[in-house]
């Protein structure tokens, strides 16, 4: 099997603060892996690491061929940054995500503009392709930004966090998306909200400096002591819930 | 009557620089308005009055001056801010004051009267020069060339400067050549409009625009179309009012920019009670 990427005892630090140490991980084609671990355990410098944001201060990363040429990595982040008061519409947004692909002098070309009708009209968007994100409720901002990371057909998507701006009766339209967006392209997807986590992942990464990865949907409540603290899942039944094996 | 030729010339020179005013301000205003740099811009406006102060005592031409202090300033203020270390509008602010002591001590010192100090801070158009038009021609060509092969990328790193740095090695790049091009777009323009006035001719016509459209490419022309529209009718106001024509033309923008205003709400309350009626 070919790997997307693959990371070698990787390292990733702020100044002299390691936040990532002997990183061994592997993402084949079909991954969806949910990315769980406390707050300031590295799960987002793990991203910014894969997007070339951060350079690694030790050990490597190797990159399979289909992402290094033309449109590779999708990426919906955190929080966006953008200001949703800034004069763009939505298929403008959408389509900065084929920047990706493109020259800096390059324009959109019609097909360009008939990839962002078809992604609008995927995300359920349809209609609102000359909206102002002003007028957007959060749930249809967070369709934007993820049409923005899809529009390339990249390999792999990068989520981080995509929970906490979903409006919840959204939630669950956008974990069936994501399924299906699954089909086509590996997932990594970054949560901090263990309990919430969604249940189309397939497997696991805990990432606490170190990662640990868990390759079938298992868990465990050892896993939880990445938290540094006793947690416990809390439910009313009937909920699907998965046991990962201790780290060894 | 007075010559008639002198007459013709001083027209074709004040319609060229509404022409080019509107243009350059128009490109510019859109950018700094929904980058939300009019402070930022207000100081490099009032820094490079250092340069035109410097400029008199060196006998050299103001304007170079003051390009080269609005430029400087510029650059220095957005990488200042990338690298946040300082508070950006602490900055500005500091620079603003400091940029506009130098120009005072500098022309203090200068042997001599300096007649042309009130056009500099309020503009006039009796002292733009031919090649004041002609610079600020180039600086139309300029601006026009660049936005419109970089259309995408400059609005796309102006609307998520983070989300662009995971696709574009040019971020920086790009950043820095707008804005020594905005810094340079103000200077031209000063010698219309003047120091003190002349960032109004910049962040009005957007405002206009944008009562019309959201789409940033329309907001350019619109705001071209208003700041033509208020140039050349202040620019008349002014030579047959004999009051400075800065003023006036900021003056009329404003004017245009509230009775728009006005009008478009009116208009919406009036379409609302027609919906509602009809329900």
């Amino acid at each position: 099997m070919s790997y997307l990427l693959e990371m070698y005892s990787l390292s990733a630090s702020y100044g002299t603060n390691m936040v990532l140490h002997d990183i061994n991980f592997k993402v084949n084609e079909s991954d969806f892996i949910g990315v769980i671990g406390p707050n300031g355990g590295g799960k987002t410098t793990l991203l910014k690491v894969i997007l070339g944001l951060i350079k690694p201060s030790g050990g490597k990363i190797i990159f399979n061929n289909d992402l290094i040429n033309g449109n590779s990595i999708g990426y919906l982040p955190q929080i966006s940054t953008g200001d949703i008061n800034y004069p763009v519409t939505v298929a403008d947004v959408i389509l900065s995500g084929m920047m990706i692909s493109k020259r800096i002098i390059s324009r959109m070309s019609v097909s360009d503009k008939k990839r962002a009708q078809a992604v609008i009209e995927e995300l359920g968007l349809s209609g609102m392709a000359d909206s102002s994100l002003n007028e957007l409720s959060g749930g249809q901002l967070q369709r934007v930004f993820l049409g923005r990371a899809i529009i390339g057909n990249p390999k792999l998507l990068l989520l981080d966090e995509p929970g906490n701006f979903v409006d919840s009766t959204f939630e669950n339209d956008f974990y069936e998306k994501l399924r299906d967006l699954n089909k086509r392209m590996a997932i990594l997807m970054v949560s901090h909200d263990i309990g919430m986590i969604s249940a189309h992942v397939k497997s696991y990464a805990c990432v606490n400096r170190e990662l640990h990865y868990h390759p079938s949907s298992e868990i465990s409540n050892e896993q939880l002591l990445a938290y540094g603290c006793p947690v416990q899942l809390i439910t009313h039944g009937e909920v699907p819930h998965t046991v990962l094996k201790i780290h060894s | 009557m007075e010559g008639n030729i002198f007459q013709y010339g001083f027209i074709i020179k004040g319609l060229l620089g509404a022409v080019f005013a509107s243009i350059t301000a128009g490109l510019a205003g859109t950018y700094i308005v929904s980058r939300r740099m009019v402070f930022l811009s207000g100081g490099i406006t009032h820094a490079s009055f250092g340069g035109i102060g410097i400029g008199y005592f060196a006998g050299i031409n103001p304007v170079i001056g003051a390009a080269v202090f609005g430029i400087l300033s510029a650059l220095g203020v957005e990488y200042l801010s990338v690298k946040q270390k300082i508070r950006e509008d602490s900055a500005i602010g500091i620079l603003w004051a400091f940029g506009m002591a130098i120009g005072i001590i500098f022309i203090y010192l200068t042997p001599g009267y300096s007649p042309n100090l009130m056009s500099y801070l309020f503009g006039s158009i009796l002292t733009v020069t031919n090649a004041d038009i002609i610079a600020l021609g180039i600086m139309s060509v300029i601006l026009i060339v660049y936005f419109g092969a970089f259309y995408r990328t400059i609005l796309y790193i102006s609307f998520d400067e983070s989300f662009a740095r995971t696709y574009s090695l040019y971020v920086d790049v790009f950043k820095y050549i707008t804005t020594a091009l905005i810094a340079l777009t103000i200077v031209l323009n000063i010698r219309m409009a003047g120091i003190i006035l002349v960032l109004s001719l910049l962040t009005i016509p957007p405002n206009i625009a944008m009562i019309f459209t959201k789409v940033y490419s329309k907001i350019i022309l619109w705001s071209i179309l208003a700041g033509f529209i208020g140039t050349s009718t202040g620019y008349v106001i002014s030579y047959y009012a004999g009051i400075p024509v800065g003023a006036t033309i900021i003056f009329t923008l404003v004017i245009i920019w509230i009775i728009i205003k006005v009008i478009y709400q009116i208009i919406r309350v009036l379409n609302k009670e027609r919906t509602n009626k009809q329900e």
